[in-house]
């Protein structure tokens, strides 16, 4: 097992050979589950987990985006320099924690909605998370909204701080919700009552 | 009889991209259409896109059709000519056209000096017990159903094939407020993007990979819909059916080039599994075996839309430049082909590099 400051700077192109399925059939090497089944395994998200001490010094973007696809925006979305200058437009991304400071430009613009900021440490037992949201209608500020992880289960509540329309055209939704702390990396997405997701 | 000096066959993205790259170097261009709108497959990808920046990744398939549309119809040189159905070509160069407007429909005739087939590609079939009856779609139809005429297609849906189309579909499904019971794959692994599926699963859609459709069922429509395991071979596995109830069954499961008017036209053509069946030979610079056709986008073999738009650029590019107007060919040239090979470079793009490289060596065999 890696420790967490190895994990993350193996965030990068050519870092992730090592992993489970290298030999799979289809595109990067992912692991074998994330192929069959499009949940990360944990070994995907050990690689892109940020190291424990940024986690906990405020909000920053995890980047679950772990296969080589033709694709940037998340470089040149980021006003901040934090997500490295690609070579290649398959590249991976790889973050910069000393730069990112969890503004979310990057969530908004990913086409792969592959990306979240998660403030560890938002109060004492709670957690925020900004993601992206493209349904409708859009939760409201205070709201509490169901709160699902990866496989679209619910895992418990989270309450809506804030719902950012971007000012681009048709640039997507980021919604901040707050959760309980051991569930900041669980939740992935949420569900608005009487909204498209039915309860 | 219309004498525009290079008439292209399509306005998708590698179409319009054609006909504003040749009608840059100063050449007129017919570009034509069967659809009341310019856009191709993009005027239904509600979604954003992937791809470089110079081909507007980030942004939805809809805003880069309007802002592609807006382009050849403002651009002096491009003649727009929608509602018009390309039917066929002739062997002294002549092409025919139906053109219907309020009901009624003219034939018109063209003989261009240069050709840029840009048709794109249609949807394979997958044969079924039942696979006849209404409700059940082709992933494009459910598409257009809901994304050009606002009509929900259903209300609970079952999606063949998790390719990024597949993929793609059922999420816009989900917006539209149709359930999906499952997305089935015959292949051991989903073949799209891994950020597509991942984003379905969170919204609580299985994927039953190695699975494939056994029959559909419905009295006058579709009701429900058995699916099984499959073994490597794609061979169904009695005992392992499960039934879905669904009233929308959407394939999914691949698409081939449309290259008829090629055939007509003589072009060489080889059949390479990879680029989604048979494809007109063509070199680098888009020409097909027959000197002044060029060909493009999916009808050149099945691809994205960022590199349509390349394939596009390049076959306007070289269209002009067989007539003698395009003076900075070999740098513009230069340029496309570096984006083309970095669009392909990575995993997903090894089958379209297989598939190129057996079209040469198909060429090659054939002398
Ligand atoms: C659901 C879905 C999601 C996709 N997502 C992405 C993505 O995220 N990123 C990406 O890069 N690509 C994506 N694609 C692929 C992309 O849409 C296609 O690769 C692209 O549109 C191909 O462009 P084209 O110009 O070759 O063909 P098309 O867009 O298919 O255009 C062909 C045009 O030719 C016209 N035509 C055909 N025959 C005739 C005729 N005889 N006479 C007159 N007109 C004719 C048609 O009406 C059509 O307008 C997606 C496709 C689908 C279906
Ligand atoms: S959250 Fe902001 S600073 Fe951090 S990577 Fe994304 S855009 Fe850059
Ligand atoms: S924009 Fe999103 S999907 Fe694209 S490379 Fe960046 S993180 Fe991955």
């Amino acid at each position: 097992m890696r420790d967490d400051a190895s994990a993350a700077g193996a965030v990068k192109a050519g870092g992730r050979g090592d992993t489970p399925a290298a030999g799979a059939v289809g595109a990067g090497p992912v692991t074998r589950q994330l192929r069959k089944t499009g949940l990360p395994a944990v070994e995907d998200l050990a690689q892109v987990m940020p190291p424990e001490e940024v986690r906990r010094r405020g909000p920053v973007a995890v980047f679950e985006c772990f296969e080589r696809i033709p694709c940037d925006p998340c470089c040149w979305s980021c006003q901040r320099g934090a997500v490295k200058p690609f070579g290649d437009i398959n590249d991976l991304p790889e973050v910069d924690w000393e730069r990112c400071n969890g503004c979310g430009l990057c969530v908004a613009a990913c086409p792969g909605l592959a990306i979240f900021v998660v403030h560890e440490a938002y109060t004492d037992t709670t957690s925020l998370i900004k993601l992206p949201y493209e349904f409708l209608p859009l939760p409201e500020v205070g709201q509490l909204v169901g709160a699902l992880d990866r496989e679209g289960t619910r895992v418990g509540e989270a309450r809506v701080v804030r719902v950012h329309k971007q000012r681009e055209k048709m640039g997507t939704p980021v919604v901040w919700i707050e959760v309980e702390r051991d569930l900041a990396h669980v939740v992935r997405n949420v569900t608005v009552a009487g909204g498209e997701q039915g309860e | 009889m219309l004498n525009p000096q290079v008439m292209v066959v399509g306005a998708g993205p590698a179409g319009m991209s054609a006909a504003l790259a040749a009608a840059d170097c100063g050449v007129k261009v017919l570009l034509v259409d069967f659809f009341s709108e310019p856009g191709g497959q993009l005027v239904k990808q509600t979604h954003k896109f992937f791809g470089s920046r110079g081909e507007h990744a980030g942004v939805r398939g809809i805003e880069i059709a309007r802002l592609l549309g807006e382009k050849v119809r403002t651009h002096l040189g491009v003649e727009l000519l929608l509602d018009t159905q390309v039917l066929g070509y002739y062997p002294d160069g002549v092409l025919t056209m139906e053109r219907t407007v309020d009901g009624e429909s003219e034939y018109l005739k063209a003989r261009p000096r240069r050709l840029v087939v840009c048709a794109g590609a249609s949807e394979k079939p997958l044969a079924f017990p039942g696979n006849d009856l209404p409700g059940v779609y082709g992933a494009g139809a459910v598409q257009t159903l809901m994304n050009v005429h606002g009509v929900m297609p259903g209300r609970r849906a079952v999606m063949v094939g998790a390719g990024n189309i597949g993929l793609i579909i059922s999420y816009q499904l989900r917006q539209a407020r149709v359930e999906v019971a499952a997305v089935v794959e015959a292949a051991p692994v989903i073949g799209g993007y891994a950020v597509h599926a991942s984003k379905i699963r969170r919204l609580g859609v299985p994927i039953l990979t190695s699975h494939s459709v056994k029959e559909a069922h419905g009295e006058r429509e579709l009701e429900g819909v058995t699916v099984w395991r499959v073994d490597e071979r794609w061979q169904g596995i009695p005992g392992s059916e499960r039934h879905f109830e669904a009233d929308v069954l959407c394939l999914a499961v691949g698409l081939s080039p449309l290259a008829e008017l090629l055939w007509q036209a003589g072009c060489r053509m080889a059949y390479v599994p990879e680029l989604g069946g048979h494809v007109p030979w063509h070199d680098e610079h888009q020409q097909t075996s027959v000197p002044g056709i060029f060909v493009a986008g999916d009808a050149a073999g099945v691809e994205e839309a960022s590199s349509a738009m390349v394939t596009g650029r390049m076959a306007g590019l070289a269209a002009a430049a067989s007539l003698g107007s395009c003076p900075h060919y070999r740098e513009l040239a230069g340029e496309a082909r570096a984006q083309l090979e970095a669009l392909r470079a990575g995993p997903p793009g090894e089958k379209i590099r297989k598939g190129l490289a057996r079209l040469e060596e198909v060429a090659r065999r054939a002398g």
